[in-house]
């Protein structure tokens, strides 16, 4: 082992932080490069189910909320982008990936926004899942992806409550709004569990991330976390979580649920969820109409930057 | 990376009379849109009343293979630290 190696090796073991000139296996920095960009395609890519209601908030005060959301997830889709290019992948690249399929995101942005309660479910659920992931990420190896964590952590406890805040308008409203946030419940229940990933025996990347400290926590672990926190949550709203075997177990101290429909989560991983294609589509589109305006920087720049080589 | 579009440091200033601090790194074509950036970016909430952006390529680092050798006159020279001095009892103020 040479006393890069061994560097690395204390850090890791000293539970203190890889910063990017430090030496890294090669390994470990595409397991970063993979993750952190797919984490940050995640955030982009979920503006879309958002972005569908903007324009038809129920009042002024939800859409400005809505849009500072919104802008929020663009935000932290570009922290990390910046943390993945400090281990020597350009964004360029990255989005070249999401465009040919070889880079994902998370797969509970493939599901469509429906109504208005999916406004705060997204917010409730999918923040809530999202946040519980990148609490336990704040203590990640490597420190642009840690420091990152912790300003988003900062950031997303906003969105969570203002998906609980609408959660409650529905379901404390009319018999029809609260059916609609019973509806939006069933329909983002399982999806959002399952975006802690596959249980620990069936993750491919798990056990070596773990080893790395790249990862904190098991996929597991976190998600009970996630079932702990919502069910009670789901009960003060008066809704039902949309399975029958959910309950406090005395002697663990956590709730029981019923196993879940892998077939679904990997069918849409692989592409056939309903909205795969019209994410992708929408992100390939945007990217190509808005050629012209990188064109016209690009020009503007080389004329007026006379200091920046 | 495409033609033009560069990555720029970012330095943030909290508070007047506070130092300025690294808070990470963003985009921008130009220096303009590089400081319009790092304000949407970095500070939504307030979080500053100063911003400073740099080129990446023009943060000077010490190579890895050298810094052991590079900080090492620094970390034998117990005498420029105050604890190194020794004071008799009763005298005040040092």
């Amino acid at each position: 082992m040479d006393k890069f190696e061994k560097a690395f090796n204390d850090i890791i073991e000293k539970d203190l932080k890889v910063e990017p000139r430090d030496w890294m296996p090669e390994k470990y920095r595409k397991t970063l490069i993979r993750q952190v960009s797919q984490h940050a395609h995640s955030e982009i890519i979920g503006m879309q189910p958002e972005g569908n209601w903007l324009l038809r908030a129920p009042s002024l005060r939800s859409k400005q909320v809505l849009l500072a959301k919104i802008q929020d997830e663009a935000g932290h889709g570009l922290y990390l982008y910046s943390v993945a290019e400090t281990l020597g992948i350009t964004r360029q690249e990255m989005n070249a990936q999401l465009h040919s399929g070889k880079a994902k995101y998370s797969s509970i942005f493939n599901y469509p926004t429906l109504t208005w309660a999916d406004m705060g479910a997204v917010g409730w659920l999918v923040d809530g899942a999202a946040i519980v992931n990148q609490v336990s990420l704040q203590r990640t190896s490597y420190g642009p992806y840690s420091r990152g964590m912790v300003r988003i952590c900062k950031e997303e406890s906003f969105h969570q409550r203002q998906g609980y805040e609408i959660m409650v308008q529905m379901a404390f409203g009319t018999p029809e709004q609260k059916e609609m946030a019973q509806d939006a419940l069933n329909r983002f229940w399982e999806p959002a569990l399952m975006m802690f990933g596959p249980h620990d025996a069936d993750s491919a990347h798990s056990s070596q991330s773990m080893a790395w400290k790249i990862k904190r926590e098991s996929n597991d672990h976190l998600r009970q976390r996630f079932i702990d926190r919502t069910v009670p949550q789901a009960e003060f709203l008066g809704l039902t979580v949309p399975d029958v075997n959910i309950k406090l177990n005395k002697e663990t101290g956590h709730y029981d649920h019923s196993p879940f429909n892998w077939d679904e989560f990997w069918n849409v991983v692989n592409g056939n969820g309903p909205c795969n294609q019209e994410r992708l589509d929408h992100h390939k589109k945007a990217h190509h109409d808005n050629t012209w305006v990188r064109e016209a920087a690009a020009a503007f720049a080389a004329k007026t930057e006379t200091i920046v080589a | 990376m495409e033609s033009g579009d560069k990555v720029w440091e970012v330095f943030i200033q909290k508070k007047p009379g506070l130092a300025f601090k690294h808070a990470g790194s963003c985009h921008g074509y130009d220096k303009k849109m590089a400081i319009q950036n790092a304000r949407d970016l970095y500070t939504r909430r307030g979080e500053g009343r100063a911003l400073w952006v740099v080129p990446s390529e023009a943060i000077v680092s010490v190579p890895l293979d050298d810094s052991e050798a590079f900080f090492d006159p620094g970390v034998d020279k117990v005498y420029r630290h105050a604890t190194f001095y020794k004071i008799p009892d009763g005298v005040d103020h040092l």
